[in-house]
């Protein structure tokens, strides 16, 4: 690892105004992939800015009108325990239980997963799914970015210099709604998912009212499976409808072959993990509607 | 058994490094300081094959906090000798040349030079600065690769060895040999059902947590002091005096403790790079890996192509056997093949036999001993090929490999006769275990079995015992304690001394304090070195019999002892009072054990697998799993039982996951715990175990080594298992999902096949 330079700021503004005047400088929020990758030098800096003293960042809170908004870097282990989001947003808690161990989600934050930009980032998917909006600031006007725009690439996300995530605003789910996160590893534990489906779904009379798909490991970014989700508004609650939008994930997917699975093992997981995805999604619905 | 004879050999007792190394003070390889120390970094090929055709180190020199920077220039030059390595001989330009490249690298992560600096951060950096002007060759990474016709050549002035004979032949095989008993292809012809498959395995990894580590001071009366973790100091300190060109005088090797070997930390990689560092910057310099150089630069055991053909009659007896194994040795010959040939068959009394082995250099890190070298690889093959003999004759599997069990008597082909061995009662406890008949419900689950041999080695171990004036003494031995060795060693001198374990203080010493010692390893310690223990304890006991018998003035010959007490002549006393007077009686009693017994017993292991396949993912799931292991006689039965199951998750964990994936460069891509993928605890089941004893006849106790046996059986009942769960066999490893899930697409394409991936028919 490199020696570099640590700037803690208190505000935004301050934050912002150290990225945009150090262009190669790096956020730091949990730091639990950022400083594996300055540790084995997948990535360098000369400057890490710790964003995690700022407060807006830091917070969560609730408004049955305008639904969550979570703090960018809010730690996991605050977010699985939260019972608002227990309640209203299960595949989020579920999924920041399921991010490392105790250790890591004492740090690690669903900002950092999302602006480390990995195609197979478990949180993503999931935030997709319950149609979060990504808040951020900058030295211009602040702005909002669905999360499924965010990535543009492995590594990569639309993030200008001295621009930061400050938070996240997640719809309310409304009544009959259901959300699960499922992925597939090789072990049960520790270990990145070869394929991951986050859905979220709203329940009417036996009627799926909507869906919302995403998928995790199987396309550049993590990738928002638009019209599977379309198919299934109004479709009846039947082991056929489910199967043609889990086909419909499968067809969507762009995966590559690598050391944790081939593109054709890959593709057959988006069906058979949306299929359970959903599954699982829907009876969490039935049981909010009972 | 007879439990009773024994009042410590058989129980638990608490560890005696227990309290250290659960409160974190005992101080494993990278916990040592010394003042002034440096730290190094070694600079690795990014090349799996490439010339060196110049190395330029002067901007490392220049980098600030650079006190020191060695390449191969900097080793001595001697004549080529053979360098005994611990459980086998390596010549000394092989040793010397993975410890820095020379003219060549011969794998990714090959050393080339090496910093040392007022950092690990600013070494790294400055090895960075290091230009090193490659020409990349192309390379072989599997046997088949390498044994190819117009293969490149790793090694240029390697010649292929075949039956013992050099044949002047270049090439990347480093030896073929053959094991022939009695007439195979007579065997063949009266079988009535001949199977023949072919299989292959990846490159798996001991996976021990703790990185190689070690700190080395060249001293300035050019004495080379070594602070490391190793399976065996001694074997350190002779490979390290080796590549230095020193008698082993001049180099003291101070062993810490270890945090895992498996047999991945008998060879040396780091020990002369540091010395040659300190040498030149004038202080002592600490190496420590990354878990990333463990995967690319130590020796993972060897990847490997076999083709088994066994042959049966209806009635139940195998006829013949036949055995292709070629083991990729990495890039130095050395692959564990011919341990694989003594293993392959070991179980079995079979009448014919002939097996093949074949030695081949691939551009791979040299292979290294890893839990019954080369024997999982083997047991694989010829536990599934079994199985399908089993099945085709309509035999349950445990009955059918009884009725051809190896017992006292049967001769091996590679030509041993076996003296009494447990085969058929570790068969007969699997067989009559309940795991063995419960129900298994529910669709997508089976049930597979397999049996494993290693033969287990003997080798030097040295012990003092120093008695204490309150009757308790004081243990040094030369063996590293891996799981565990300080208590089950002591608990030997205790049972022998008639004193409890707790009287016993262990320490493990270095190589200026204790006789020679050989590595912990080929499940030797408890056997061995508790040998050494028992004779050390006969000699204090000799001893004080000369002092009881100078108190009564009597003669030492007519003095008895038994349990803790000195008889002759109507009186007696303790050990323990008789200690308090060993200075009135001629002064201290030191005894001393040294043992180099060579004909240990070899331990059989069994396993019983429960898996459960998902279908629609290819994800195997272990529900329940079984070992069974003859321990000869357990001397602490927890610690046998933590060798079972150690060795029984490692073989799952060849079983479903652990490979080195390379790519076709020759990079491994997955060399982090992440994807490596050893399995964890939440990939487990409890791992039932059942101790069988049958007692090694020479061993005082009884003991025979149970370290490694525990691994071969578990990736074939494995496999077994999941053919039962799902109609297909695999005959490559790992069986991850990918593979099983592409193993059930073909099934699903070839209506009635159910065989797959394998070349021959039956």
């Amino acid at each position: 690892m490199k020696w570099f330079d640590y700037a803690a700021p208190r505000t935004v503004a301050e934050a912002a105004g150290i990225l945009a005047s150090h262009p190669g400088a790096l956020p730091l929020a949990g730091g639990t992939d950022l400083l594996g990758q300055l540790r084995s030098r997948v990535r360098e800096t000369d400057l890490v800015v710790d964003v995690k003293r700022i407060p807006e960042l830091n917070e969560i809170s609730w408004d049955a009108a305008r639904g969550l908004t979570l703090g960018a870097a809010v730690p996991c282990y605050r977010i699985s325990a939260h019972p608002v989001i227990r309640r209203a947003y299960p595949a989020l808690a579920d999924v920041a239980a399921l991010i490392g161990g105790v250790q890591i989600q004492g740090r690690a934050s669903i900002g950092g997963n999302l602006c480390n930009a990995a195609p197979s980032a478990d949180a993503v998917p999931v935030l997709i799914a319950l149609g979060a909006v990504c808040l951020v600031s900058g030295p211009g006007a602040s702005r909002e970015v669905r999360v499924e725009n965010f990535c543009t690439a492995p590594r990569r996300h639309v993030l200008e210099p001295g621009e930061i995530l400050v938070a996240f605003q997640l719809p309310p789910p409304g009544p009959g709604a259901g959300s699960y996160y499922l992925r597939f590893i090789p072990r049960n534990e520790m270990d990145i998912a070869v394929a991951g489906a986050g859905v979220a779904v709203t329940l009417d009379d036996g009627h799926i009212r909507s869906a919302r798909i995403a998928l995790a490991s199987v396309a550049p970014t993590p990738l928002f499976v638009e019209e599977a989700g379309e198919w299934l508004a109004g479709k009846p609650v039947e082991p056929q409808s489910l199967a043609a939008a889990a086909d419909l994930a499968r067809k969507a997917a762009r995966p590559i072959t690598d050391m944790r699975g081939t593109a054709e093992y890959r593709r057959h997981l988006c069906a058979v993990l949306t299929r359970r995805a959903l599954e699982a999604a829907i009876k969490r619905a039935k049981e909010e509607r009972s | 058994m007879s439990e009773s004879t024994y009042a410590v050999v058989g129980t638990r007792p608490p560890r005696h490094d227990a309290t250290d190394k659960v409160t974190g003070r005992a101080h494993y390889g990278a916990d040592f300081q010394l003042t002034g120390m440096l730290h190094g970094f070694i600079l690795r090929s990014p090349h799996a094959h490439a010339a060196i055709r110049r190395i330029d180190v002067s901007k490392a020199e220049a980098f600030p906090g650079v006190k020191a920077v060695v390449t191969s220039a900097d080793l001595p030059e001697s004549p080529e000798q053979m360098v005994d390595i611990g459980e086998g001989a390596m010549p000394l330009s092989y040793i010397r040349g993975n410890m820095l490249a020379r003219s060549k690298v011969l794998y990714k992560g090959h050393a080339v030079a090496a910093v040392a600096a007022v950092s690990p951060h600013v070494a790294e950096e400055a090895a960075s600065l290091i230009e090193v002007d490659y020409d990349v060759l192309p390379c072989a990474l599997t046997v088949e690769d390498a044994m190819r016709d117009g293969a490149p050549v790793i090694l240029p002035d390697l010649r292929t060895k075949e039956f013992g004979e050099q044949t002047g032949r270049p090439g990347n095989v480093a030896e073929h040999f053959r094991h022939v008993l009695g007439d195979a292809e007579n065997g063949f012809t009266e079988a009535d059902l001949v199977v023949e498959r072919e299989f292959r395995t990846a490159t798996v990894h001991q996976g021990y947590i703790e990185p190689h580590a070690t700190t080395v001071l060249w001293n300035e009366d050019g004495h080379v002091l070594v602070w490391c973790s190793s399976q065996g100091a001694f074997t350190v300190r002779k490979a390290t005096a080796a590549v230095l060109d020193l008698p082993v005088l001049r180099v003291s090797v101070t062993p810490l403790e270890i945090g895992g070997g498996f047999g991945g930390k008998i060879r040396i990689y780091l020990e002369p790079v540091a010395a040659l560092l300190s040498k030149k910057s004038g202080r002592p310099v600490k190496i420590v890996m990354s878990r990333q150089d463990v995967f690319e630069g130590t020796g993972p055991t060897p990847g490997s192509h076999m083709r088994i053909k066994m042959g049966a009659r209806k009635d139940g007896r195998i006829t013949a056997a036949q055995a292709y194994l070629a083991y990729e040795a990495g890039a130095y010959p050395g692959a564990m093949v011919a341990p694989g040939a003594m293993c392959v068959f070991a179980a079995y009394d079979i009448p014919n036999v002939v097996i093949d082995g074949y030695d081949v250099v691939v551009n791979k890190p040299s292979t290294a001993a890893y839990r019954a070298p080369g024997a999982t690889q083997a047991a694989f093959a010829t536990e599934s090929v079994v199985d399908e003999i089993a099945e085709n004759l309509g035999l349950d599997p445990v009955e059918f490999r009884l009725m051809n069990a190896a017992k006292e008597g049967t001769r091996r082909a590679d030509g041993p006769k076996f003296r009494r061995i447990g085969c058929v009662e570790v068969l007969e406890a699997m067989r009559n275990h309940p795991h063995y008949r419960a129900p298994l419900e529910g669709p997508n689950r089976g049930r597979g079995v397999a049996v494993g041999f290693w033969f287990n080695v003997g080798l030097a171990s040295s012990c003092t015992i120093s008695v204490n004036s309150d009757g308790t003494v004081n243990l040094l031995d030369g063996s590293v304690d891996l799981s565990g060795t300080r208590t089950s060693v002591s608990m030997q001198a205790a049972e022998t001394l008639g004193l409890r374990a707790e009287d016993v203080r262990p320490s493990v010493g270095d190589t200026d304090s204790i006789g020679f010692t050989e590595v912990t390893g080929g499940s030797r310690t408890t056997y061995a070195t508790g040998w050494a223990a028992v004779e050390a304890a006969r000699d204090v006991i000799g001893q004080m019999k000369e002092r009881a018998a100078l108190l009564w003035e009597t003669d030492a010959a007519s003095v008895e002892f038994d349990r803790g007490v000195f008889r002759a002549g109507g009186r007696s006393i303790t050990f323990q009072e008789l200690a308090a007077q060993l200075d009135e009686t001629g002064g201290p009693v030191v005894g001393r054990g040294a043992v180099n017994p060579s004909g240990a017993g070899g331990s059989f292991s069994g396993a019983i697998a429960d898996v459960e396949v998902d279908p629609e993912t290819g994800k195997v799931s272990v529900l329940r799993f079984t070992a069974v292991q003859d321990a000869g006689r357990a001397i602490h039965p927890s610690y046998v039982e933590g060798q079972m199951q150690g060795g029984s998750v490692q073989g799952i964990g060849w079983a479903l996951n652990e490979e080195y994936f390379m790519s076709a460069e020759g990079a491994m891509l997955n060399s982090s715990w992440l994807d490596y993928r050893m399995p964890t605890s939440l990939d487990l089941p409890m791992i039932d175990t059942v101790i069988v004893e049958v007692p090694d006849p020479e061993h005082p106790f009884g003991v025979r080594g149970v370290g490694e046996a525990n691994i071969v059986p578990p990736p074939a009942a494995v496999s077994n298992a999941v053919y039962r769960a799902t109609g297909v066999r695999l005959y490559r490893l790992p069986m991850n999902p990918v593979a099983v899930m592409e193993a059930l697409w073909q099934k699903e394409s070839e209506p009635g096949g159910g065989s797959l991936h394998s070349d021959a028919a039956a």
